[in-house]
């Protein structure tokens, strides 16, 4: 390489440095408004609360005038990262299950510990589907092959499934037709892409739906009760904030909300 | 090692479906190959692009396009299902469709390397010989270039059997019938099970670093090819 043509390369290689740089800083300054002075809180919350809590945190916001973070995932994947050392303040599970194995482990402030909603379960279809009301117990035949549902190993909706399904004596039959998905509003897609026949979820995921219909409501008497408790964890740095919006979560103004999505409050 | 029913079904999948995979992807990969390497033609760029685009599209938009495609309501599903009766996606199918596309080029980059170096002299030397265009391919291209096809080869195995954002979009995470290796592995983690966790994630360690290392230094060291070149 003769000198002029290595000042040439160099010369090339700082213009795209310098270019790439340019355009790369463009984004640099997009952030959600000026919220670096306020304080941050961070929420677990089941995949099914998704819209209420959504809501419901941004008016917490606003009155607190703090920053809000939810994550929304499978029960019992949050629970995971939470043993792992996931930085949440708060827990609110779609069954007891995952907290109570939280609390074994005395990663939850037991005094924070409040059932705060009730859901029920019901089976699905897509809204195009010609499938009308129908009983649990004839989804062994073979008109319907494909089932989702969340993964009976470890999420809630999934469990809750399993139960209804084995107490109406199908669930053996109909192994083979499952379509198992990670969190609840996983099966709602797929029942919405109409990629599936049926699908089990919670009675307030396909209030938020245009594209599913409520085939069957499972009787409350078929499953475990579907309570979703909350809790504080302890290894949180912002207590104070935590147990306000513990109680935020409590305030008629609050379960208002969640009626209205379709979950019953615990009084 | 003891491995369980469910692991050792996502081991044999994956072995399964990468097999299956590499069997469809050979012949249009050297054809593809070929094309980008010795041909020219209008829009040659286009079709390099396109077949290079999964090597650099996140694997989940991929599985995304492949889902919108071969849905049961998709342009190439609905066609699917009508004629033959064929659901793709869910099914084993749908793993060897999404880990195929993500491994082609990967394929097709290292034999068009290969290609590129078979002297054209050479198979310009047999046109005047008489031989045909096919002849020339057969006789002459890649016999030079076998080195680079196996290694490639190897490197799409490879990939298909590690392949994940694809496969759980087209195909679900069905133990024993679209569970292939990593989405057992996540599944896993998924769910706390730590030790299966661990048996998994060393065989599939394992299996990465013995088929790399049988390509790298069997098939694709280059100065093996510059050797025969000095010849």
């Amino acid at each position: 390489m003769t000198l002029h043509s290595i000042g040439r390369m160099k010369r090339h290689i700082l213009k795209i440095f310098f270019s790439v740089l340019a355009f790369t800083s463009v984004f640099w300054g997009c952030t959600n408004q000026g919220n670096e002075r306020r304080e941050k809180l961070t929420v677990f919350a089941a995949a099914s609360l998704t819209d209420a809590i959504t809501q419901i945190s941004k008016s917490f916001e606003s009155r607190a005038n703090v920053r809000v973070y939810v994550s929304f995932a499978s029960s019992s994947t949050l629970q995971i990262q939470i043993e792992k050392g996931a930085p949440a303040d708060l827990f609110i599970s779609a069954s007891p299950t995952q907290i109570d194995a939280l609390q074994k482990k005395r990663m939850i402030d037991e005094s924070t510990r409040c059932d705060i909603l009730r859901n029920s379960l019901v089976l699905v279809a897509p809204i195009v589907s010609s499938a009308q009301l129908l009983e649990p117990r004839v989804l062994g035949q073979p008109h319907f092959q494909r089932i989702a549902i969340g993964d009976p190993n470890s999420v809630p909706a999934g469990i809750y499934g399993q139960e209804s399904l084995t107490r109406f004596g199908v669930w053996s039959e109909i192994q083979s037709k499952l379509i198992l998905a990670a969190d609840v509003r996983g099966v709602l897609a797929y029942v919405e892409s109409g990629e599936v026949d049926l699908g089990i979820v919670y009675k307030t995921d396909v209030a938020m739906s245009r594209k599913a219909q409520i085939v069957y409501e499972f009787p409350s008497s078929s499953h475990s009760p579907i309570l979703y408790p909350a809790a504080m964890i302890r290894s949180t740095k912002r207590e104070r904030l935590a147990r306000e919006f513990l109680e935020y979560l409590k305030i008629r103004e609050t379960t208002a909300v969640f009626e209205n999505y379709g979950f019953s409050a615990v009084r | 090692m003891n491995l369980t029913d469910a692991e050792v079904a996502a081991l044999v999948l994956s072995l399964k479906t990468a097999l299956s995979s590499l069997i469809c992807i050979l012949p249009p990969g050297i054809g593809v190959a070929w094309l980008l390497a010795k041909t020219s033609f209008r829009g040659k760029s286009v079709l390099n692009t396109v077949v290079m685009l999964p090597l650099v599209l996140p694997p989940v938009v991929s599985g995304y396009i492949l889902l919108i495609l071969f849905s049961r309501n998709g342009p190439i599903g609905a066609v699917l299902d009508r004629l033959f009766g064929l659901e793709i996606i869910f099914s084993w199918l749908a793993v060897v469709l999404a880990i195929s596309v993500i491994s082609f080029p990967l394929m097709v980059r290292s034999i068009v390397i290969a290609m590129e170096e078979v002297d054209p002299q050479l198979e310009g030397v047999a046109r005047t010989l008489g031989a045909g265009p096919l002849k020339v391919f057969f006789t002459i291209t890649l016999p030079l270039c076998y080195r680079g096809i196996i290694g490639g080869a190897i490197l799409a195995f490879a990939r298909s059997l590690g392949e994940f954002g694809a496969t759980i979009m087209v195909a679900g995470n069905i133990p024993g019938k679209t569970q292939t290796l990593p989405l057992a592995i996540f599944n896993y983690v998924q769910t706390g099970q730590e030790t299966s966790v661990y048996r998994l994630v060393f065989l599939s360690t394992a299996i990465a670093f013995g088929t790399l290392w049988f390509a790298e230094n069997r098939y694709l060291k280059s100065n093996s090819v510059s050797i025969r070149m000095n010849n």
